[in-house]
């Protein structure tokens, strides 16, 4: 005992004193203070976006056509990316110096503290060499997701494409597109993007202080799963598709085969083309643009966004049309001296044969031009009415063929052709009192008409059912309880009566099946198949190829429409290749000689790239040089006004020039 | 019969504190570095396993020390402070610099900190001098020679520098004032001058001087008819107002800037969460984050994930607030409370002065370094890198304050035996 003995009190007291100051502040900050604990969570946890696999897309036997590989995105946090071996990321992602300053200034541009994408897709090979090292880049993860692959590199155009979203798609889907999600930007991935995307899913995941990934948050209490998208079943045959690609192969035009009974597309080609795996991956910005400047537009799709003059086989329809609308019937003849003579004889419509006494059967037969001169004639001259108002009432009649109007495909970007309006020629000719004789061209589908592909197949579909079609469509079920669309399963009537079809059918059978007819060379052994050539007159180059048909000729299985640019005669060209591809879909087998399949495979159509204004020089040339086409020919110049419309063959190729 | 009674004299229930320190430590060692590779807790390979070396060492250490003469340290200090002295010493010339400090020896895989030790030294010469003076009434010689005892080794962890260290010994200053050398006034004036230091970081100086300037004024006012205390008001407000310059003189200019910082962020003058802050504030939502009851053993996301630096050695107590939330953190500190608390007792029964003394010392220390490590990692004090003591991690930290304690539970066993 001492003195200061009671100072031993003080000395009590401060111990005391700071203990209770201490727990009054671990109270304050453990029990009254909740935002540290929302700090601590925000520390460890990581919103990980689950990308949904998007759906697939199967051929109508099932067969893959689009699937999902996955693929690897590389993120980087910039405030944490720091004192990194940065020549040895480089090497691991194949990147340059100045390639990763410009990624990493961007990323701090859009957040310093926030995840953003470094660089895109990188392969599975590229990820497994980077993993390694990554532990060594702090800031740095890896995101997986899966991007589309196609195992037959086919078909580019109809099943799309799908590209990151930009803002509009963000602001218009009201919060459902984040910065770097994927939409599809043309084709079915377009057309069906609401089913094939699915539904995001976030995984909270935890991470350390060095941002390195410790597994899930109370045990994924809090995710929520990732739902895949809806697979779609295609009406496309994958085999016949790619034969039909093969077939197509260096040449421009388009193929499209339908099933009549349904409307369902079995092909549709548009070529030239190009390997949709292009459109994956890091390369894709390049490929994207190297297609785009490609004077042969491979990203055009012919068989819906182009529109040719029909030619010959528009005389189908003007046959069925003119039945109807009482101005011929089925014993109506013609005789034909080689060629339709109007305008008071001081023009002529030449026929390439002098068929004489003419059927209707026969002028589909021989394709004869005089025969729809004066079919012609009598639907604008002989009803008892003006020419405007006549052609008005044949018009509305190829409508219901669904001419110059769209179809309504599951394709987006469908064009409708074009049928001039009545105003049109009143307009051209100053006054209403124009007559057949100045659209003569019109009733054997050249000047003023524009039919994209699709329409012509669709025609050969009405043919083939004698009266009506379904609208045609490339999706046959959806998801795993294979919906059909309801718009899909409507009978739609072309308002043709079904008695009026027997001798089209008849004229187009026999031109395949009677030797001396235009399509005889490609016939089908034990099929009767019911065809129709057409040499679609060019005034800029060589005649565009076309052959439509349809087989057999009872209960009919396939309607196709093959056009190729500049190939020349469709019995030569485009025959062929019709008979093949009905062959291979009926009998799954191909009988045409050898050699004939070889030139088709062999052709090339393609135009020699840089020649200055070649279509204007065979303009001229050819106006000179035939003055029976002046018709057709002054037609094509004023239709031009309306370009956008009416996308031209020529049109086309002024686009690359 | 002195042998029969031996282990009945040892004051039990110190020890048994000083083993729940030990191994709260432990476990929380164990959470806090937790490797799931090495899940056992006795792996070498880890700090958890070597804590268990430390500890059972410890132990060892702690109960030869009982065997020993109490005698033997009352003679022996002067010659283990100046081995001590030596050491520190040394560690300037062959030191092993980590972390910015050179304030260890390494021998073989073991590296020693003689600062720790240090504590320990001081405390025994401080003791055998303070007891040995025959003069009853504290004189201002005696604590001149104390103060040098304390401040010698003081001067040489500051040139490691380890300034942490060197301030855990301005602790015994309770020492001094519980054996009369410093005043009641001397320890208020101790108190103003914290409080004056902080406020003149805070506010600018001219302001504080002028509010102490009104306080006087007021002061002198109603004093007016005391001459004597007038003349008191006035120097001490003229004393206030240098120190307050000093202060911010000194904190301008001599403070470096790592010490600068700290302070600025404790006192919220600078908000740099990913900087300065960084420690700080990862500790701070470690502990907030275990709200009352703990996330639970293994649990902490803070702790396992290495959010807070030196987790398993000055921000140990981090682990225990985030697993053990409100309840284990309070659990803690009243262990820590109810050990110095006894040992203040203990000192008081003490009947020499030697043995006071010293027991006071190693309340003073022990107090300190419990009170700047919770208090910086609940940001009560600026971070200053100190352990806490028996519970973070460490070889030295835990053998100085067994030694400490068990040289005093020596004293306290015999204390029957030793006439002052």
């Amino acid at each position: 005992m001492n003195s200061f003995f009671a100072r031993k009190f003080v000395i009590q007291g401060i111990f005391i004193a700071i203990a209770i100051v201490i727990i009054a502040r671990l109270f304050y900050i453990q029990v009254i203070d909740k935002s540290y604990l929302l700090s601590a969570n925000n520390n460890v946890l990581r919103k990980v976006v689950v990308y949904p696999a998007r759906g697939v897309i199967y051929d109508r036997n099932g067969k893959v056509l689009v699937q999902n590989e996955p693929v690897y995105d590389l993120l980087v946090t910039p405030i944490e990316a720091k004192e990194i071996d940065t020549t040895l990321l480089c090497q691991l992602v194949d990147l340059d110096y100045d390639g990763f300053k410009k990624r990493m200034n961007k990323a701090r541009a859009h957040s310093p503290y926030r995840p953003s994408i470094f660089e895109k897709q990188l392969s599975a090979e590229t990820y497994a060499r980077l993993q390694e090292h990554l532990y060594k880049f702090r800031g740095f993860y890896v995101q997986n997701r899966t991007v589309r692959s196609y195992p037959d590199s086919i078909a580019p155009q109809l099943l799309g494409y799908i590209q990151e979203v930009n803002d509009k798609n963000i602001e218009q889907s009201e919060g459902f597109y984040r910065p770097g999600d994927y939409i599809g930007a043309s084709g079915i991935e377009r057309a069906y993007e609401e089913l094939l995307r699915g539904q995001r899913g976030v995984k909270n995941q935890m991470v350390d202080a060095l941002n390195r990934p410790k597994g899930s948050f109370m045990d994924g209490q809090y995710d929520t799963l990732a739902v895949a998208g809806d697979g779609l079943i295609s009406t496309i045959d994958r085999d016949l598709q790619v034969l039909a690609e093969k077939l197509m192969k260096n040449k421009m035009g388009s193929v499209v085969a339908i099933e009549p009974a349904t409307g369902e597309i079995l092909t549709l080609v548009s070529a030239p083309s190009y390997d949709p795996n292009m459109m994956v991956g890091r390369q894709r910005g390049n490929n994207y643009m190297k297609l785009l400047r490609d004077e042969t537009r491979p990203m055009f799709i012919r068989p819906i966004q182009a529109s040719y003059p029909p030619g010959s086989v528009f005389k189908v329809v003007a046959a069925l049309t003119a039945q109807q609308a009482g101005v011929i019937d089925e014993k109506t003849i013609f005789y034909c001296p080689g060629g339709y003579r109007y305008g008071g004889g001081r023009a002529i419509m030449r026929c390439t044969h002098v068929d004489g006494a003419t059927s209707l059967a026969k002028s589909i037969q021989t394709s004869c031009n005089t025969y729809y001169g004066y079919t012609y004639a009598r639907m604008i001259d002989s009803r008892g009415m003006s020419g405007p108002k006549a052609y008005d009432l044949w018009r509305e009649a190829l409508a219901k063929f669904g001419l110059g109007r769209t179809l309504g495909i599951d394709l987006p970007g469908e064009k409708p052709g074009l049928i001039p309006t009545s105003d049109f020629y009143t307009k051209r000719y100053g006054n209403d009192k124009w007559r057949s004789s100045f659209n003569i061209s019109l009733s054997i589908g050249q000047g003023e008409m524009g039919v994209t592909p699709l329409q012509m197949a669709n025609i050969m579909a009405i043919v083939a059912n004698r009266g009506f079609y379904y609208r045609p469509h490339l999706v046959k079920a959806i998801g795993e309880k294979g919906i059909v669309k309801d718009e899909f399963k409507e009978k739609i009537s072309a308002g043709v009566d079904a008695k009026y079809y027997e001798p089209v059918i008849e004229g187009m059978s026999r031109a395949v099946n009677v030797p001396g007819g235009t399509g005889y060379r490609v016939r089908i052994p034990d099929v009767e198949m019911c065809g129709k050539t057409g040499t679609v007159q060019n005034p800029h180059g060589e005649n565009h190829a076309v052959f439509f048909a349809f087989a057999p000729r009872e209960n009919p299985k396939i309607a196709i429409a093959v056009f190729v640019e500049n190939a020349g005669y469709g019995g030569t060209w485009a025959g062929p290749i019709v008979n093949m591809l009905v062959e291979k879909y009926l009998k799954d087998t191909i009988t045409l000689p050898k050699y004939i399949q070889d030139r088709i495979y062999n052709a090339n159509f393609l135009p020699e790239p840089k020649k200055e204004k070649q279509s204007e020089v065979n303009k001229s040339t050819s106006n000179t040089k035939n003055p029976a086409e002046r018709p057709i020919t002054s037609g094509i110049k004023t239709a031009e006004p309306n370009r956008e419309r009416y996308v031209h063959h020529s049109v086309i190729r002024r686009g690359h020039q | 019969m002195r042998e029969k009674n031996f282990f009945g004299r040892i004051d039990w229930f110190t020890v048994t504190l000083w083993l729940a320190l030990c191994l709260i430590g432990w476990f929380n060692i164990y959470a806090a570095v937790y490797d799931p590779e090495q899940p056992s807790i006795f792996s070498m390979a880890t700090n958890y396993g070597k804590q268990s070396i430390y500890i059972f060492t410890a132990l060892i250490i702690g109960f030869s020390i009982l065997i020993i003469d109490a005698k033997f340290f009352i003679s022996t200090s002067p010659l283990i402070y100046a081995v001590i002295i030596l050491l520190l010493i040394l560690v300037l010339v062959i030191g092993r610099n980590v972390g910015g400090n050179q304030a260890w020896i390494p021998l073989g895989s073991f590296r020693l900190q003689p600062s720790e030790f240090g504590k320990l030294a001081t405390c025994l010469l401080l003791a055998s001098y303070l007891s040995s003076q025959t003069n009853k009434n504290p004189n201002i010689k005696t604590l001149f020679i104390g103060a040098l005892i304390v401040l010698f080794p003081v001067a040489l962890v500051m040139l490691q520098p380890d300034t942490g260290s060197a301030l855990a010994f301005f602790a015994l200053i309770f020492v001094f004032y519980r054996e009369g050398y410093v005043g009641n006034t001397l320890l208020l004036l101790g108190g103003l001058a914290i409080l004056l230091f902080i406020l003149a970081l805070l506010i600018n100086q001219w302001v504080i001087i002028g509010v102490l300037a009104l306080i006087a004024g007021l002061l002198i006012y109603s004093l007016r008819k005391k001459r004597k205390y007038i003349i008191n008001v006035s120097v001490l407000f003229f004393a206030c107002s240098v120190y307050v310059l000093l202060v911010d003189f000194a904190y301008d200019h001599v403070l470096q800037t790592h010490q600068r910082n700290r302070i600025d962020v404790l006192l919220g003058k600078i908000h740099d969460p990913r900087g300065e802050g960084y420690n700080l504030n990862q500790s701070k939502i470690a502990i907030g984050s275990g709200q009352l009851l703990g996330k639970g053993f293994l649990q902490g996301t803070q702790t396992k994930y290495k959010f807070v630096p030196e987790q398993s050695t000055d921000f140990i107590f981090c682990t225990i607030g985030e697993e053990w939330g409100f309840v284990g953190s309070t659990v803690v500190i009243a262990i820590y409370l109810t050990l110095l608390l006894r040992l203040i007792s203990i000192a008081e029964r003490q009947r020499t002065a030697f043995a006071r003394i010293y027991a006071y010392g190693v309340a003073s220390i022990l107090f300190f370094h419990f009170f700047i490590n919770i208090g910086m990692t609940i940001g009560l004090v600026p971070v200053i890198g100190i352990p806490l003591p028996l519970l973070s991690y460490g070889g030295s930290s835990l053998w100085s304050f067994t030694i400490l304690l068990f040289i005093l539970l020596r004293f306290d066993s015999s204390r029957k035996g030793l006439n002052g």
